[in-house]
């Protein structure tokens, strides 16, 4: 069976933000309703990895409220395209942010 | 032996060396240090400079539109392939095509016109199902997904892990149990749509190599007509175990190909890194180190170019094969591993290749049958008979 990422959301703030190491991985962004917006990895070439991304991200959403979860992975790269392929076999589609992804690149999961 | 090139080879060797070193390192460069591939349009782009050379296709018959190069010349072109950070797993990012499942190319007319030439032309994807939960190393042993005859079909139920890109392929080859008394005699290969009833990816496998991952297949009461049978029932382990000895070849090259981008970096590090006053280069454990490497690659390149050349001609390559693939894996290892002590810190980042090989190389000594089993494949050869 594929694994969810299924951490508690917490919300996109500097003090949360700010608790986070430099390290490589995946997140998840969400708005008030808990629906996953977008699914994005933290790669070699982040500078501060998941923090620094995460801040840009609320440094551009200022006025959103939006949640988020992580996990510091290694394997960045590919754990996003699983995140990526779970979320098509939960709702038949990509999360909004992540439409650009052309589908047909992605592989099919069957979840049992 | 004679290994010197002939002028042709020479001029295709250096057209594939420019092509990586202009081409395809500045591409990676702009790229997440674990990137799989570029974007397709570039993709493409360096596809046709490739057709523009006249190779693409490699591996793929000329009487089948590929380029006519022999094995030791491909050979040459895989060490030179690999040379760059994507290189191992992803040579040019797969810019020179190739015919991936060669086992197609035995298939009927009937099976080829459904599956070998929308390969060919880039219409399908297929991946290869061998290896199951209860082992890899010994498929004819090992494999327990059962096909059973009903009526004009088989109906097959079964497992499969460590399968690259059945998420996104069109269709597999597929090895089952058809007859379970007969071990190896008792195994046929199959090609299953993906689409068909009862095929289902489960789960990604994540490994050390975190460009690609593997999956994990389940097969339930997936029904396939017998004109899906590849080659003859219950002779499908020939078919595996011919893969298996043809691909340790060009796996062996990679491997070369990696440990010499290695070693020229490390080179060109010892000659401007100083420590206590002096450059790196003047160090006696260094330069053993390099010395080391030097002696590694040679070796490997001269057993695998061995294998390539008998292969080439004809003549037996199995044992030649599997020494080329155990050498180049675990020589490739230690020259990697090499150079990252000789660049520090620097070695250990992702700024630099050397971790991504690292990782990578690691897996090069389990894929493709592990050390142990080369030497086992080779103590039969040497010793005879067929021993457990």
């Amino acid at each position: 069976m594929s694994i969810r990422l299924e951490k508690p959301w917490q919300a996109l703030n500097s003090e949360n933000i700010n608790r986070l190491q430099g390290q490589l991985g995946v997140y998840q962004i969400a708005n008030e309703q808990k629906e996953i917006l977008s699914i994005n990895y933290s790669g070699g070439r982040s500078l501060f990895g998941l923090r620094g991304d995460l801040l840009d991200l609320l440094e551009e959403n200022q006025s959103e409220k939006l949640y988020f979860r992580y996990e510091v992975n290694m394997q960045y790269m590919t754990r996003h395209e699983e995140l990526l392929m779970i979320h098509m076999a939960d709702f038949g589609e990509l999360p909004e942010h992540n439409q650009k992804i052309r589908k047909h690149k992605l592989g099919r999961l069957s979840i049992a | 032996m004679d290994f010197d090139m002939t002028p042709e080879q020479q001029l295709i060797i250096d057209n594939v060396r420019r092509f990586v070193r202009e081409e395809v390192i500045p591409l990676e460069e702009k790229m997440d240090p674990d990137a799989s591939g570029p974007e397709p349009e570039d993709l493409e782009r360096l596809k046709n400079q490739v057709r523009e050379m006249g190779l693409y296709g490699l591996g793929i018959p000329p009487e089948f539109g590929g380029p006519d190069v022999g094995i030791v010349t491909q050979t040459l072109m895989a060490i030179e392939m690999s040379q760059h950070r994507g290189g191992l797993y992803s040579p040019c990012f797969g810019a020179f095509g190739g015919a991936g499942l060669a086992q197609l190319f035995e298939a009927t007319d009937d099976q080829k016109e459904r599956y070998l030439y929308p390969v060919l032309k880039g219409e399908k994807h297929g991946f290869f199902g061998l290896t199951e939960p209860s082992g890899g190393s010994d498929p004819a042993r090992a494999i327990q997904t059962r096909a059973v005859k009903d009526g004009d079909d088989w109906v097959l139920n079964g497992a499969k892990i460590f399968i690259s890109g059945a998420d996104k392929a069109d269709f597999g080859i597929l090895f089952a149990r058809t007859d379970p008394e007969k071990g190896r005699a008792g195994i046929t290969c199959f090609l299953v749509d993906t689409d068909m009833p009862g095929f289902h990816v489960r789960r990604v496998v994540h490994t050390l190599r975190s460009t690609h991952y593997a999956t994990e297949i389940q097969i339930e009461n997936l029904r396939i007509p017998s004109a899906n049978v590849l080659g003859e029932v219950n002779k499908g382990f020939t078919i595996a175990n011919d893969r298996l000895s043809r691909q340790r070849i060009p796996y062996a090259a990679g491997c070369i190909g990696v440990a010499i981008k290695a070693q020229e970096m490390a080179v060109e590090y010892v000659k401007i890194r100083e420590t206590f006053g002096a450059p790196l280069a003047s160090r006696q454990s260094i330069q053993w180190m390099i010395v080391d490497n030097e002696i590694d690659i040679r070796t490997s390149r001269f057993v695998t170019l061995d294998a390539a050349l008998r292969s080439e001609k004809g003549e037996s390559f199995r044992t030649e094969a599997a020494m080329a693939k155990l050498l180049a894996s675990e020589a490739g290892g230690r020259v990697v591993d090499r150079v990252m002590q000789i660049h520090g810190g620097y070695g250990m980042t992702k700024d630099l290749p050397l971790e991504r090989w690292f990782r990578e190389m690691r897996i090069r000594r389990i894929g493709e049958g592990p050390s142990e089993v080369q030497r086992l494949v080779m103590a039969r050869d040497i010793i005879g008979g067929s021993f457990h």
